[in-house]
C-alpha cells in the first residue's frame, strides 16, 4: 500500500502501483471467461454482483497477464459497478499486476520462518544470477522478482512461489539452478507441493 | 494422543471422497441431520469447542449468537491462514478436504444457513483445486445440493479466492472482501453474528474449527472434552517451525508441553545449538523463553505464562537469532500488510519498521529505543482492529527481554549478532 506521497512506503515492490494513463490495448473477455464469469457471479446473491469482483478481476490477468485500465472498465460494466469500485480493490490486493511482468514470477518468500532458514540468501542470488532487483522485470520479459510476505508454508522454508506453482525448500546454493532450470523446462521445474509430492498425489 | 484430523494426510487417496467414506465420512452430517439446529450448538457447546483461528472464542456460543430471527442467514469459513508461521489449515484442506466440507454442512445446519463460504487466500491456488474438486465430488453423492440425504436440508459451499491480503484474515475484514471490496475491518460491535455479510447473521470459523465439528457430533461432546485439558478439549494441531530439525505440523492434545512439542516431535534445535527463544503463536504473540518450555500448550496455560496460543504457530529461535533483526524482519510484514484503514497503525507500522531498521543496519541513537516504546504505545489499544496490538508485540516483547542486544547494536553501531543463513549484503535494504 502506498499511503502518503512524501513518504517512502512503496520501498519494497507493491504490484499495485499503476500509472492511471496506462489504458492497456481494448478488452474483452474471450467467450471461454465470459461464460466462466457469468457462473462464477451465480454463486452471489443477484443483488451483489460486486461480490464477483475478485473472481472477475483473475479472469482479466490470466487473459492479458495483468489488469489495464481497460480490463478494469470491462470488469466494472458486467458488474455494475464504477471503475473507481473495481480501482479501489485493484490497488489494494497484492496478486494483482498494474503493468507486465515477466513470463515468470518468481516470488521469494522473506518472513521470519523462511528468513530463519535462510530466504534472504535465495534473494541474494536471485539477484546476483538475474541481475535484478526485487521488484523488477528483465529487459527480455522472462523474469520478475518480487519478495512477499508468509506463504502458509513455513515449514518448507524457504518457499518460493513462480507465478501460482510453489517451489519449497529452496537452498540459497540451488537457487540459480531453478532458473536455469526454468529457462529450459519452464514452469515444470518447480516442485510442487510437498504435501501433495509426499502422497504421491501429483 | 493418536492424530485424528490428519491421521490419514500421508495415504496416498485421503482427498477423494471414496476414501473418505470407507473411513467413517459423512456419518457425522447423516447423524446431524437426524437432530435438530439447536441440538447441534447444544453439543458443541457442551464439547467446549474454542475457535482455532486465533482468538480462542468458543464456537457453539458464538453459532448461537446468530440471529435465527432473520433470513437469510451464512456461514464464511475462514481460510486465509496468513499469519506467519501457521500451515495448518493449508494440509487439512489440501488432504483432507472432505472433513471441511463436512464441518460446513453441519455449521449451515446448525445456525440455519444454506450457503457457506470458504473463503482461501490467492495463494493457494492448489489447494483451491482439490478443495473444489472434493465439493464437486460432495454435490455428485449428494452430500451438498438440494435435499441432502433426503432430510430436506440444502446447502452450497462455494470457495472464494482472496488476492494476497493478511488483513482479509479478519474476520470483518473478510466479509468486506467477500463483498467485493477492500479487505478492511467494519467497526465492532455489531459482531457478524448479528450483522454480517450482506449485513445478515453470519458466523465466521476458521477452517480448523469447522474440521472438529464433525468429531464432535460423531463421538459425542464428552469423549471431545476428554482428549485435552479442562476447557481446552479436542485434537489440536501445532505448527512448529524455525530452527528446529523437522518442521511441521503435528496434532496433539493441548495437555502436551512446548518441550514435547519442539524437542519430541520437531526433534529440537539444530546440532550445536541452543535454543534462544520460543513465539508459541504466531507472529504476533509475546515470546516465551527457554525456561518456561515446560508450560503446556493449551489456550489458557499459554495465556496465563504472558503470551498466547493463537494460531499454534510455533517458531523456535537459537542462539543465532539476532532479536533486533526479528522485530526489524516481522515489521516489515506489519508494514506490508497494514489495511490502512486508521492511522495509528498505517503509519505507526511504518516509523517503527523504519527506526528497526536503522538500529539493525548499525544508524540507531540512544533514543530510538524510547520512540519505539512511545510508537508502540500509540499503536496499541488505539486501533479499530487487533492487527495493531499484534504489530506492536515483535517490539515490546523483544524491547523487554533483549533490550540488551539493542543497546549493543546503538553502542557498537553494528549488528551484534549477524548469523550466517543472513544476506552477506542486506537486500531490499530501505
Ligand atoms: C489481523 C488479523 C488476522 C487474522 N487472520 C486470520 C486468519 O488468517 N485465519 C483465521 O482463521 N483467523 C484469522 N483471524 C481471526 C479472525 O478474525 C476470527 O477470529 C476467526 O476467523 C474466527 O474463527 P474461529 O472462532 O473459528 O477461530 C485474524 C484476526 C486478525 C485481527
Ligand atoms: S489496525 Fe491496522 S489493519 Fe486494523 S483496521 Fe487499523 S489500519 Fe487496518
Ligand atoms: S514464513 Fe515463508 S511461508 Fe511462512
Amino acid at each position: 500500500m502506498s499511503f502518503h506521497p512524501k513518504m517512502a512506503y512503496d520501498a519494497t515492490f507493491h504490484r499495485s502501483e499503476r500509472k492511471l494513463e496506462d489504458e492497456g490495448p481494448p478488452f474483452v473477455y474471450t467467450p471461454e471467461n465470459r461464460a466462466r464469469f457469468d457462473e462464477l457471479v451465480k454463486r452471489y446473491p443477484p443483488d451483489r454482483r460486486r461480490s464477483a469482483v475478485l473472481p472477475a478481476l483473475y479472469l482479466a490477468q490470466s487473459q492479458q497477464g495483468y489488469i489495464s485500465a481497460n480490463a478494469i472498465r470491462h470488469c466494472a460494466e458486467l458488474l455494475g459497478i464504477t471503475r473507481a469500485d473495481v480501482e479501489d480493490v485493484v490497488s489494494f490486493y497484492t496478486m494483482f499486476y498494474t503493468r507486465p511482468v515477466g513470463k515468470y514470477v518468481v516470488q521469494v518468500c522473506r518472513t521470519l520462518s523462511c528468513a530463519l532458514n535462510g530466504a534472504e540468501r535465495v534473494t541474494e542470488e536471485l539477484v546476483a544470477k538475474l541481475g535484478l532487483e526485487p521488484g523488477t522485470t528483465d529487459p527480455t520479459g522472462t523474469f520478475t522478482l518480487v519478495e512477499v510476505e508468509c506463504l502458509g508454508a513455513c515449514d518448507r522454508a524457504p518457499v518460493v512461489m513462480v507465478n501460482d506453482a510453489w517451489h519449497e525448500c529452496l537452498k540459497p546454493e540451488e537457487a540459480a539452478n531453478l532458473i536455469d532450470d526454468l529457462r529450459v523446462r519452464g514452469e515444470a521445474a518447480v516442485s510442487g507441493c510437498h504435501h501433495a509430492v509426499e502422497a504421491g498425489n501429483r | 494422543m493418536d492424530p485424528i484430523l490428519i491421521k490419514h494426510v500421508r495415504e496416498p487417496n485421503a482427498f477423494t471422497l471414496d476414501f473418505y467414506v470407507q473411513h467413517e465420512g459423512y456419518d457425522a452430517l447423516k447423524k446431524a441431520l437426524a437432530h435438530r439446529p439447536d441440538q447441534i450448538i447444544d453439543m458443541v457447546k457442551a464439547s467446549g469447542l474454542r475457535g482455532r483461528g486465533g482468538a480462542g472464542f468458543p464456537t457453539g456460543m458464538k453459532w448461537q449468537f446468530v440471529d435465527k430471527k432473520i433470513e437469510p442467514r451464512y456461514l464464511a469459513c475462514n481460510a486465509d491462514e496468513s499469519e506467519p508461521g501457521t500451515f495448518k489449515d493449508h494440509l487439512l484442506m489440501e488432504r483432507n478436504p472432505h472433513l471441511l466440507i463436512e464441518g460446513c454442512a453441519i455449521g449451515c445446519y446448525a445456525i440455519g444457513a444454506r450457503i457457506a463460504y470458504i473463503y482461501i487466500r490467492g495463494e493457494f491456488l492448489h489447494v483451491q483445486h482439490v478443495l473444489e474438486r472434493a465439493i464437486d465430488e460432495a454435490y455428485a453423492r449428494g452430500f451438498l445440493g438440494r435435499n441432502i440425504l433426503g432430510s430436506g436440508f440444502d446447502c452450497d459451499v462455494y470457495v472464494h479466492r482472496g488476492a494476497g491480503a493478511y488483513e482479509a484474515g479478519e474476520e470483518t475484514a473478510l466479509l468486506e472482501s467477500l463483498e467485493g471490496k477492500r479487505a478492511q475491518p467494519r467497526n465492532k460491535p455489531p459482531f457478524p453474528a448479528l450483522v454480517g455479510l450482506y449485513g445478515k447473521p453470519t458466523a465466521v470459523n476458521n477452517v480448523e474449527t469447522l474440521c472438529n465439528v464433525p468429531l464432535i457430533v460423531a463421538k459425542g461432546a464428552e469423549w471431545y472434552a476428554a482428549l485435552g485439558p479442562e476447557k481446552n478439549g479436542g485434537p489440536k494441531l501445532y505448527c512448529v517451525s524455525g530452527h528446529v530439525r523437522r518442521p511441521g505440523v503435528y496434532e496433539a492434545s493441548m495437555s502436551i508441553t512446548l518441550r514435547e512439542l519442539i524437542d519430541g516431535y520437531a526433534g529440537g534445535v539444530r546440532e550445536g545449538r541452543t535454543l534462544k527463544a520460543v513465539i508459541p503463536g504466531g507472529s504476533s504473540v509475546p515470546i516465551l523463553l527457554p525456561s518456561q518450555l515446560d508450560t503446556q500448550a493449551s489456550f489458557d496455560a499459554i495465556q496465563k505464562a504472558g503470551s498466547l496460543l493463537g494460531s499454534a504457530a510455533i517458531v523456535v529461535l537459537d542462539d543465532t537469532t539476532c532479536m533486533v533483526w526479528l522485530a526489524e524482519n516481522l515489521l516489515h510484514f506489519y508494514r506490508h500488510e497494514s489495511c490502512g484503514k486508521c492511522t495509528p497503525c498505517r503509519e505507526g507500522t511504518d516509523w517503527l519498521y523504519k527506526i528497526l531498521h536503522r538500529i539493525e543496519q548499525g544508524d540507531g541513537q540512544p533514543r530510538d529505543l524510547e520512540v519505539l516504546q512511545n510508537v508502540s504505545g500509540n499503536i496499541a489499544g488505539k486501533t479499530l482492529c487487533a492487527f495493531g496490538d499484534a504489530a506492536v508485540t515483535p517490539v515490546l516483547t523483544t524491547l523487554k527481554h533483549f533490550r540488551h542486544e539493542y543497546e549493543a547494536h546503538i553502542t557498537e553501531r553494528r549488528c551484534t549478532l549477524p548469523a550466517a543463513w543472513r544476506a552477506r549484503q542486506p537486500v531490499g535494504a530501505h
